[in-house]
């Protein structure tokens, strides 16, 4: 296979249209129905592989298709989250006012002149937790970007088990189903947190919530995670069997790094997530007593027999959890070193140490996890030992923070839409990571616990980090997934509208926070404390600058909207990019590439002294450098 | 590497409108596949690395949920060992072992079976495949009269019978050992063994179709090896979590003495 020329050159429409039709009878849902091939005169088609819509969209094995799947329902249900947190922080600003729309909804309902029951405050919190977390951030991080790279990145025609892929975003549909259904059934969704302890989450006349949307959001996290497990097998057999010739484990770039990584997690941690929401869902159902204490009751119930240690869940609950907190991190790191490698035409800083760092931060992620549990109840020793692990995270944290900033140092930096977000992912990690620190330590977070400083670190992680990440990957990749370049200029207000009514919402959360500022209680001014004028002023411009970053999110839809019906056409490779991806059409064949192709160097070659381009994309050989004999080896055929 | 020739155009649009069976290839993907080959893969020897680290995978992920179980078994345990000792004397040991024998046996056929499929013997793997399945449904059986007793017996903690025994009571009040752990060992017992028992139902029904399809190709003469070993490789697990829960559940008394009550 020799691929002396650049692959941009030789993907030509015509060439791709021949292979990718030659493709079609391949079809593994479908291998009876033999296309015709009039039917694949797709010059601008984007899936040539299955012709009707059933096969192409609904039992799609393409991990293309199935990527895509997974972007959009996220993204929609990234709308719903956003719209909870909204309801949340206009009851912080202005509680017990009306709420434009959702009063007129739940009128009826309320039968208390529009204003906000405490425990529908509940459900908002619990079910913006739960939506962003397990609908949006993982799904859209593994499920979409890790669907549709991997393969593309690694050289692969496919997913190792195309069908498994199916079933992942097919597992999605009953969550999505029972959880937004959980809102309807008598006493409402749940209210129990993200976190879901018990007693309160077992027993069922504790709050509204835990009647029976407890038990709909149990099952619907179930199927979320089922969904990752089967995702996580996939990725971690693709990425160790599927790799293109020359492909070495060292040559991947640093997303399909992440995302092999966070596959690992996912396998390794959704498991016992699973085990202990089944055992909840047995305790809520048939009476079993895994959670429920001795002699505990409520609302004046016969209590059931207890012996169970709600403590247990906590343990359970958080072995999960918090490698989760990585899941939804890492891919996020991976996708921005790329990102900034490429807008800073040099190669990533010390990739290996990057790597390395990655794959600490996940061992040491399964060895923290009390340290979300120092006020449970917990042996100071073991508190101590987790606080230590907790802050050694702190290092390959920061070896990666340095290395992004030693990518960016001394590069010709390219501000593009993408670049903008994964440079305002470092500076916010920065922030989130810090903050971090103050919780691991215990005496510190027995003071912090519970308070707005939380609030403001996850969310500095999780939108400053992970959701700045998504958007840079949107504009980074959107050319290729879709085959049209998204509009720039929008792209750049996007970011700094979201930018600047991001950090007005969260940063405040810190300085209320230490002040002791409350979570999770939907009057917080009850606390005389609180009731001021300063904490009413900081909580209604936090409220203010969400709407704000609300309404910036509608630019982006409108943008993606846009672009999709008359945006300007991708070439292959706008971004002048190393990685495989950008080695084929925009957007890929059914099978990704025309041929196979060969990797001859890592996928940083960037400015290369004596190379005619800044750029030298993996499949092309380094044309001043004798190759090595392992090169040598791969390239003989 | 043969691909040169078979990316040219013209011969894939051949293989694609020729579909299945005339060229011997439906998949026609331009890289000289064989049709033992899904699309996605380059030759058998990928197929068969995948295959076998996609089910080694899962079955990772499966030792880590019965780890949420076996985690909750440790921490009741360890807190109350006297209630797990007292409750598991209502289990029947020999039944519980000759359970254990049936599974390990039911294990070598299937060693056997994968075996055989690597030879190209599809009637002795169906043959093995046979004997799990009837071993596997004589462990199902066991399993079915063991759980009926412990109906009778009032220990089925779900049922409405359910009701701890005296005796049992009064020594866990003597030593203030909560009730309630009493009822945690039958929970967990259950829901362990009803678990690994949905496990062996669903070996079972997954044998049948592997018989299926290997009577079918046998006749095709297509390979069928990867689907008996990885198969095999889940009944294994299955074996092994039975192993484990041979003597945590049934094997309790012996081991720490218990304070000889019986």
């Amino acid at each position: 296979m020799s691929k002396k020329k650049s692959p941009a050159s030789n993907s030509g429409p015509e060439s791709i249209d021949l292979v990718a039709t030659s493709h079609a009878p391949a079809d593994p849902v479908s291998p009876g129905a033999a296309p015709t091939h009039q039917d694949h005169a797709h010059d601008h088609h984007e899936h040539p592989g299955p012709t009707n819509f059933l096969t192409r969209y609904v039992f799609a094995t393409d991990h293309k298709v199935i990527g895509i799947q997974f972007l959009v329902s996220g993204l929609i249900f990234f709308i719903v989250g956003g719209l909870l947190a909204l309801a949340v922080r206009w009851q912080l600003a202005w509680p017990w006012t009306r709420i434009p729309v959702l009063s007129s909804m739940m009128e009826s309902q309320w039968q208390t002149k529009g204003q906000m029951p405490p425990e529908f405050y509940n459900k908002l919190f619990t079910m913006h937790a739960s939506v962003m977390i397990f609908f949006v951030v993982i799904p859209i991080l593994t499920g979409a970007f890790g669907n549709y790279l991997i393969p593309l990145m690694i050289g692969a025609r496919d997913m190792a088990f195309p069908k498994l892929n199916m079933l992942s975003y097919w597992f999605m549909w009953p969550a999505f189903i029972v959880m937004l259904v959980s809102f309807t059934v008598p006493g409402g969704a749940a209210e129990a947190g993200w976190t879901a302890y018990p007693p309160l989450s077992v027993f069922r006349h504790s709050t509204p919530g835990s009647l029976n949307g407890q038990t709909l959001w149990l099952m619907g996290v179930l199927f979320a995670g089922v969904s990752s497990i089967m995702g996580s097998i996939n990725y971690i057999t693709t990425v160790l069997t599927l790799r293109a010739p020359g492909m070495k484990m060292f040559r991947m770039p640093m997303t399909v790094w992440s995302m092999f990584i966070t596959a690992l997690l996912q396998a390794f941690a959704l498991p016992v997530l699973t085990s202990a929401i089944i055992m909840q869902l047995l305790d809520r159902t048939i009476g079993t007593n895994f959670f429920i204490p001795v002699g505990a009751s409520v609302a004046n119930e016969p209590g059931p027999v207890g012996g169970g240690q709600p403590l247990l869940f906590q343990h359970l609950f958080w072995f999960y959890s918090h490698p989760a907190v990585y899941i939804m991190i890492l891919p996020a790191m991976g996708m921005v070193s790329d990102i900034l490698s490429t807008f800073s035409r040099k190669p990533l800083f010390g990739y290996k140490p990057m790597v390395f760092a990655m794959a600490a931060i996940a061992l040491l992620g399964f060895l923290v996890w009390g340290h979300h549990m120092f006020q449970s109840g917990m042996n100071p020793l073991l508190g101590a030992t987790f606080m230590l692990s907790t802050m050694v995270i702190a290092l390959p944290s920061a070896i990666k923070t340095f290395n992004w900033i030693g990518t960016l140092w001394g590069g010709s930096i390219q501000f593009t839409a993408a670049m903008l977000f994964a440079t305002g992912f470092v500076a916010m990690f920065v922030i989130g990571g810090l903050s971090g620190i103050f919780m691991a330590a215990t005496p510190i977070d027995i003071h912090i616990h519970d308070t707005y400083f939380i609030v403001g670190h996850l969310h500095y992680v999780l939108f400053g980090g992970s959701s700045f990440a998504i958007f840079a990957g949107l504009y980074y990749w959107f050319p290729k997934i879709f085959g049209r370049m998204l509009d720039e200029r929008l792209g750049k207000i996007h970011f700094l509208l979201t930018f600047i009514s991001f950090n007005c919402t969260f940063f405040l959360m810190h300085i209320i926070g230490l002040r002791g500022h409350p979570r999770r209680v939907a009057n917080p001014y009850i606390y005389q404390f609180l009731d001021n004028p300063g904490v009413h002023f900081m909580n209604e411009f936090m409220t203010v600058s969400a709407l704000l970053m609300g309404a910036a999110q509608l630019i982006l839809i409108y943008n993606v909207l846009a672009s999709l019906v008359a945006g300007k056409r991708a070439p292959d490779n706008p971004w002048r990019a190393n990685t495989l991806e950008w080695a084929t059409s925009s957007p890929p064949p059914h099978h990704n590439f025309a041929t196979i192709p060969t990797v001859y160097h890592a996928a940083y070659e960037y400015s290369v002294p004596g190379e005619a381009e800044d750029f030298i994309p993996q499949t092309q050989p380094l044309a001043n450098l004798a190759p090595s004999p392992a090169l040598a080896t791969s390239s003989h055929a | 590497m043969s691909a040169e020739s078979a990316t040219l155009p013209v011969g894939t649009i051949v293989h694609g409108h020729g579909a299945e069976s005339s060229h011997g290839s439906h998949h026609g993907s331009g890289h000289g596949h064989d049709p033992n080959v899904a699309h996605q893969f380059d030759d058998a020897a990928q197929q068969h690395e995948s295959v076998l680290l996609g089910m080694w995978s899962f079955l990772a992920t499966e030792v880590l949920f019965f780890g949420g179980l076996f985690c909750a078994y440790l921490v009741y345990r360890t807190t109350s060992p006297l209630a797990f000792t007292l409750a598991s004397q209502h289990l029947n040991v020999i039944l519980g072992a000759v359970n254990t024998g049936v599974l390990l046996v039911s294990s070598l056929f299937i060693a056997l079976a994968v075996r055989e499929s690597q030879l190209g013997n599809g009637k002795r793997v169906n043959l093995y495949l046979l004997g799990t399945i009837l071993l596997g449904a004589v462990f199902l059986l066991i399993k079915g009269y063991e759980w009926t007793t412990d109906y009778h017996e009032g220990l089925i903690p779900f049922a409405k019978n359910f009701q701890i025994p005296e005796h049992n009571l009064d020594e866990m009040a003597h030593n203030a050992t909560p009730a309630g752990r009493f009822k945690l060992f039958w929970v967990l017992y259950f829901f362990m063994t009803g678990l690994h028992g949905i496990h062996v139902i669903i070996g079972l029904v997954m044998f049948g179709i592997v018989m299926y399809v290997v009577k079918k190709r046998t006749q095709t003469g297509k390979s069928y090896s990867n689907l008996v070993e990885v198969t095999g490789l889940y009944w294994h697990f299955v074996d092994i979590v039975w192993v484990f829960l041979y003597p945590l559940m049934y094997l309790i008394h012996p081991i720490t003495g218990g304070g000889g009550h019986h």
